[in-house]
């Protein structure tokens, strides 16, 4: 039994190398994907063009400016002297904000009475605008409290505490979905292509005239693409901690052994598809269809679920990519054990076991 | 070794195979001859396993192949008509794959695999990608693949599809050798020539088993008629005029020339003066032996009418 699912690993292996084009898809599109959804999937905003009117220049006042620049988001571009010419440079888009600092800064906080800073905002993008504002209201909020030792009590306002990701860099947020992207779509394909394309070829028929049983064949396909998938998701993690800063806070252990379950059931369903399919390019559209939409759509990867209708809500329990994600995010970003999210991993090892007994009973049928 | 009786399948209406029943000896080369679709590879896919019968049973060395498939696919070889190598594997490689899948490895692997090396020839492009091999030491590597387990019997289905002629005569050495050795050999062909090497030929059409003989004995039952060769012009047309004559049973076309299936030989002259007059010449016809090729066109035909009747 295991000498002949070791035959068929190692043949798969040999196969796999030989075939450069699956593997590069298998090791590099991660790569790529990854690069290419971290940096152009960024909601993050950088650089934004600040002009400043500083009424009151005063230490305090030049204190505040600074501490915009010194955040990172905002860069200066001119210094006005007053706010009537703001305009004409919010159309020509020299500037997409504007911090005006009144005259009478200085001597209201010093007499410890309610304050404000005017902060102007090109509101045409709304997505950016609000994303500039949370940054404007955060670099404010700090000041007070540093430059005055005080906090100024404003009644009815809301402060913001943002945990795990204080900086709401969205990065930290995809990676942990664009991994179970990458992971869905590269087993679910992978091995729905090998078992398809021995049929297209006519192997399989030599292969069921030999004591091979399906179980064994199954594994024997299963085992060399789990560790193919499995060194892709590594470095997939490594690339997104090197390059996007994503902390791993939890327990790397429990975060192999979520992602094989993960990677045990989309290896099922790919097996499942090639029980269906007779061609390798219907494999490939029904891997495409069958996981990469649900997990990019349904998973909580790019749209929360609690924003979706209540029937796609109710659609989302039967992608196994939603517990994958939440349980990835709790272990990567929160650090927490799992009694946080055992829920998610049961559910992972329910999908795992259903497809893949169900792709074994199929298989074994065709036998 | 291998035995069929009422050996059934159909695939919803469709007949396949039709009550087919046959006994082969061990050691024998029992040759299955018939055009495609004849029904002959579902036969070999019930024997070996692979598809159940619909009614009918059949035993492969000792087993039945309704209740015992498992214990069948330790016992045979099968070289299916598809190509059932990997072409992205060395010749190494395959042989060691195949091995593996019959719990053949260790040092008698390495035994083995010498001997496939030395069957096939191969044991200088052992690194080679199957791929890149010829047609005919491809085929000879799917036999050896087939091999490495000592199965007393093989199932070679279409054995030397595409393969040259001169490729085709070593492969067939190669299976009198197997049969020589004890090996029974089970094989498919719509090659004439390969059957004449059968120690027993079957003759399948239409899912059905016409006849089923030693060459000698297929012919014998035969000699009830002669075959006169006929060359012409306009063969295509001729046949047509020669079936309306009275002197002739049936006739056929094979390649340029004619083979007309007469009572006695003696009709040759008027055979010849009628073409000649209905403006054929230059004509020639000459008695020759019946082939193998005029015992199966005859059976498919007698076989035809009497269905029609």
């Amino acid at each position: 039994m295991i000498r002949r699912v070791l035959a068929t690993a190692v043949k798969e292996l040999l196969q796999l190398r030989r075939d450069w084009r699956t593997a590069l898809a298998l090791l590099g599109m991660p790569v790529v994907l990854l690069m290419i959804y971290g940096y152009a999937l960024s909601f993050d905003v950088t650089d934004i063009r600040l002009g400043v009117v500083d009424q009151c220049r005063s230490q305090a006042s030049r204190r505040m400016v600074e501490a915009f620049l010194k955040s990172g988001y905002f860069v200066q571009k001119t210094i006005l002297d007053d706010s009537r010419s703001l305009d004409d440079l919010f159309t020509a888009e020299t500037i997409q904000a504007a911090l005006v600092i009144p005259a009478d800064f200085t001597a209201r906080t010093s007499a410890r009475q309610p304050t404000s800073v005017l902060f102007v905002l090109d509101g045409s993008d709304s997505q950016t605008a609000n994303t500039v504002l949370g940054y404007a209201r955060q670099i404010v909020a700090s000041q007070t409290g540093a430059v005055y030792g005080i906090q100024i009590q404003v009644p009815y306002e809301a402060a913001p505490l943002v945990w795990y990701n204080p900086d709401l860099k969205s990065s930290i947020f995809l990676v942990p979905g664009l991994l179970a992207f990458i992971l869905m779509v590269s087993s679910v394909i992978a091995t729905a292509l090998a078992v398809v394309r021995e049929k297209e070829r006519g192997t399989m028929e030599s292969l069921r005239a030999t004591p091979v049983r399906a179980i064994e064949l199954l594994l024997g396909k299963a085992v060399p693409y789990l560790l193919v998938a499995s060194v892709s998701a590594a470095g997939s993690l490594f690339l997104a901690w090197a390059l996007f800063e994503v902390p791993i806070r939890g327990s790397l252990l429990w975060l192999a052994v979520v992602t094989l379950l993960f990677l045990a059931g989309g290896l099922g369903w790919g097996i499942f598809i090639s029980t269906i399919a007779e061609t390798q390019q219907l494999a490939f559209q029904l891997s495409l269809l069958s996981s990469m939409l649900p997990t990019l759509l349904l998973s909580g990867f790019i749209f929360p679920i609690s924003s979706m209708p209540t029937a796609l809500q109710i659609l989302t329990h039967i992608v196994p990519a939603r517990y994958y994600i939440s349980a990835l995010r709790s272990i990567v970003l929160k650090g927490v054990g799992p009694e946080m999210w055992w829920q998610q991993m049961v559910a992972l090892g329910i999908y795992a076991s259903v497809v893949l007994l169900l792709a074994t009973v199929r298989m074994v049928r065709r036998l | 070794m291998v035995s069929a009786t009422g050996l059934t399948r159909t695939f919803g209406d469709f007949v396949a195979v039709d009550r087919v029943s046959f006994e082969v000896a061990p050691g024998e080369i029992f040759g299955f001859l018939g055009s495609n679709g004849a029904g002959k590879t579902t036969v070999i896919r019930m024997l070996c396993g692979l598809l159940k019968p619909t009614s009918g049973n059949g035993t492969v060395a000792g087993f039945d192949i309704a209740t015992r498939a498992a214990e069948i696919k330790t016992r045979i070889g099968y070289m299916s008509q598809k190509f059932s190598l990997y072409g992205e594997l060395t010749v190494e490689e395959n042989l060691r794959f195949w091995a593996g899948t019959q719990r053949v490895w260790g040092r008698e692997f390495e035994e083995r695999r010498d001997w496939a090396f030395e069957i096939s020839g191969l044991a200088s492009r052992r690194h080679n990608l199957v791929a890149d091999l010829p047609g005919g030491f491809r085929q000879r590597l799917a036999l050896s693949c087939a091999l490495l387990h000592r199965p007393p019997v093989v199932f070679l289905d279409e054995p030397t599809g595409g393969v040259d002629p001169e490729a085709r005569r070593r492969f067939w050495d190669l299976i009198d050798d197997l049969s020589t050795e004890g090996v029974t050999v089970f094989v498919t062909t719509h090659y004439m020539d390969e059957a004449e090497r059968c120690q027993r030929v079957a003759l399948m059409h239409a899912g059905r088993l016409l006849a089923l003989d030693t060459i000698p004995e297929l012919k014998k039952t035969f000699a009830s008629g002669s075959v006169l060769e006929v060359e012409c012009r306009d063969a295509a047309r001729a046949l047509e005029y020669l079936d309306e004559a009275p002197e002739v049973v049936d006739a056929a076309l094979f390649g340029n020339h004619l083979h007309a299936v007469v009572t006695t030989p003696e009709t040759a002259g008027a055979i010849q003066h009628r073409l000649e007059n209905a403006g054929f010449a230059p004509v020639s016809v000459r008695p020759v032996p019946p082939s193998l090729e005029d015992v199966f066109i005859r059976s498919i035909r007698e076989a035809e009418e009497g269905r029609e009747r």
